[in-house]
């Protein structure tokens, strides 16, 4: 944030929650599946699934996991 | 022959009867006190709770062209297509940071589109007109795309004719069904019909994931026969893997793709249409599913690789229409009634999106042309009768682009949208983050990544065409010395961004006006029965207005 925060004490906890350093997480996921150098080979095959198949659907597992824990946190954070 | 595909085509129309059905009744469907209100009719009165908006926004993002043309790109191309599930995976954790704060500040603010908060934002109409039009720009041929998608499955069923009226009769009558209950239920009806969407289509993948590979002798033999094709292939960039040279290309694809699809204005209007920030913040969880749907439907190609289907013909003499073969391969491999169950899931898939991505175009020319610019004082009733006309002329329109033009128009058009849409992040998406831009730098920065995106995709060659073959741009064209090719979008936002900057630092130095921000810090905090929000109604009858400054 950028602009002087005005006192409104109301909104204070929401102010906390959005400001979780557990959103930092969710690069892993951002950045993870955007490098070619881990998926881009044929081994090892799983069921017949070359790596670049198989790793990459495996990425949504871990956009899922990783999305699903910081809301986790960031909600106990919140108080709600 | 049509008669061949009997069965087919009656289990198509039933089911097709059914959610045209279930669109007209939808306006009843959680009914709200008062329709004649854009909140109501286009933004479902902000009320969808987890359930909804997962099949509401997984219907909306993954479109009947996806599940068409993706494919079809890896029966093609190979590996390059499958660019479509990191595109999809980098998304969410996106919205979950971004978006979010959009819907706190348009819930606080009464926002319908992201213009209107742009123009809130940064005092400045113009930059507002300049995002509801790229927006609208962006989002007609869309629409256009999805009629692409019920083509395919008809031609597969033979439903064709001689001459161009007749062969778009069908697409005509089903679009005006949809045109009638979109009129009627606003944003209510993509919402029901999006169940029966997407349950089909999960049906319909998992079977085929399943049974498939089974017929075709497992998925050793789809990946071998593939790699067979694209080893016979003269191309030297297809293939099961991704080479030197378009590796660069598929991860700025997908990043850009997922930045524009979130900006897109009919992903908008679905996170907007829900009840609070966790009913978003958990769907982010929740709609990866489709996700790995999508990962299946791209493997299609393959398996119609491994099926030996051959595409049907194109319009123009001697070309294939890559868009027949997971159609065709349907047809090949399933008895026929699963085959029709198959195809009334990618036609009914066409309606939900197209349905709301003309919601989202009409509520941008509302919101941002009439009653900025033609009658200020418009009444919410007033609001929701010039939506609900737009979004029957947004119709209209992109029938008449299917019928009169070459399709190949509508996907060049797509091809320019996704990098367009993404000339709109700096105003938009840092927007929710920073003031630090000033309006006019945003302007010219917009003006400099349009350009450059156009000239750029100009530039692109296919081995078929001379012009816009592609957004894959050639690095060489820059004067590096290499093969490689990158995403156009990337690049032009990546110019607009740096200009953006440069202007402001000139226009701060030279003490320009720069307006003032009608929103609060905590505004993008915001949730769900915020005392601050417009008071004097109750949330889900007449939610979050206040009069547009």
């Amino acid at each position: 944030m950028t602009a002087p925060e005005p006192e409104a004490p109301t909104t204070a906890p929401s102010r906390a929650k959005d400001h979780s350093p557990w959103n930092w997480l969710l690069f892993i996921p951002i950045v993870v599946p955007l490098i070619p150098a881990f998926f881009n080979g044929d081994s090892p095959r799983v069921f017949g699934f070359p790596r670049f198949y198989w790793l990459q659907l495996a990425f949504i597992l871990l956009g899922v996991g990783t999305t699903t824990l910081v809301y986790q946190m960031t909600k106990k954070r919140g108080g709600r | 022959m049509w008669r061949d595909h009997l069965t087919e085509i009656i289990v198509f129309s039933l089911l097709f009867l059914l959610v045209s059905v279930m669109g007209f009744v939808a306006a009843r469907w959680r009914a709200p006190k008062d329709m004649a209100h854009l909140d109501e009719w286009g933004l479902g009165g902000r009320s969808f709770g987890g359930w909804i908006t997962w099949f509401l926004v997984g219907g909306d993002l993954y479109t009947a062209y996806t599940f068409v043309a993706v494919p079809a790109l890896m029966f093609g191309a190979g590996a390059a297509g499958f660019f479509a599930v990191p595109y999809t995976i980098v998304i969410y954790p996106l919205v979950f940071l971004v978006l979010v704060r959009l819907w706190s500040v348009s819930h606080r603010h009464g926002f319908v589109t992201p213009a209107d908060f742009v123009r809130n934002r940064f005092d400045s109409p113009v930059l507002a007109l300049l995002i509801a039009i790229t927006g609208i720009v962006a989002t007609m041929p869309y629409i256009a795309l999805q009629l692409i998608g019920i083509e395919a499955v008809l031609k597969t069923m033979g439903v064709t004719g001689d001459n161009a009226l007749a062969r778009h009769l069908p697409i005509i009558i089903a679009f005006a069904i949809l045109a009638a209950y979109t009129y009627q239920s606003g944003l209510r009806a993509p919402a029901l019909i999006a169940f029966v969407k997407d349950s089909l289509i999960y049906i319909v993948i998992l079977v085929a994931v399943i049974y498939l590979p089974y017929k075709l002798g497992g998925w050793g033999d789809i990946f071998a026969a593939a790699d067979a094709k694209f080893d016979a292939s003269p191309n030297p960039n297809d293939g099961i893997l991704l080479n030197g040279n378009n590796q660069l290309q598929y991860v700025t694809l997908a990043l850009g793709s997922a930045l524009a699809l979130f900006l897109y204005p009919h992903s908008i209007t679905g996170v907007l249409a829900s009840r609070n920030r966790d009913v978003i913040k958990r769907n982010m969880s929740a709609l990866p599913a489709y996700s790995l749907l999508l990962g299946l439907i791209a493997l299609l190609g393959y398996m119609a690789i491994a099926a030996g289907v051959k595409p049907l013909p194109g319009n123009s003499a001697g070309s294939v229409d890559n868009n027949t073969i997971v159609p065709l391969l349907f047809d090949q491999q399933f008895p026929d009634w699963f085959a029709g169950v198959a195809y009334a899931a990618i036609g009914i898939g066409a309606l939900v999106p197209a349905a709301i991505m003309s919601i989202a175009a009409a509520n941008l020319f509302t919101r941002n042309i009439y009653k900025e610019y033609l009658k200020r004082d418009a009444s919410p009733a007033q609001e929701a009768t010039v939506s609900k006309i737009t979004s029957l002329v947004v119709k209209v329109g992109a029938v008449a682009c299917i019928v009169f033009l070459d399709p190949q128009f509508s996907i060049d058009l797509q091809l320019i949208g996704g990098v367009i849409i993404l000339q709109t992040l700096p105003a938009v998406a840092l927007g929710l983050y920073t003031r630090w831009f000033h309006r006019t730098g945003l302007i010219v920065g917009w003006v400099a990544g349009m350009g450059l995106g156009m000239w750029m995709l100009y530039q692109v060659a296919s081995p078929t065409r001379k012009h816009f073959g592609g957004s894959a741009f050639p690095l060489s064209e820059f004067g590096f010395d290499t093969t490689r090719t990158i995403y156009v979008g990337i690049v032009a936002v990546a110019v607009n961004l740096a200009v953006a900057a440069l202007v402001t630092l000139a226009l701060r130095a030279a003490k320009v006006e720069e307006g003032v921000d009608g929103t609060e810090p905590d505004d993008y905090f915001a949730d769900e029965g915020d005392p601050r929000v417009t008071p004097g109604t109750e949330r889900d009858a007449d939610s979050a207005r206040e009069p547009v400054a």
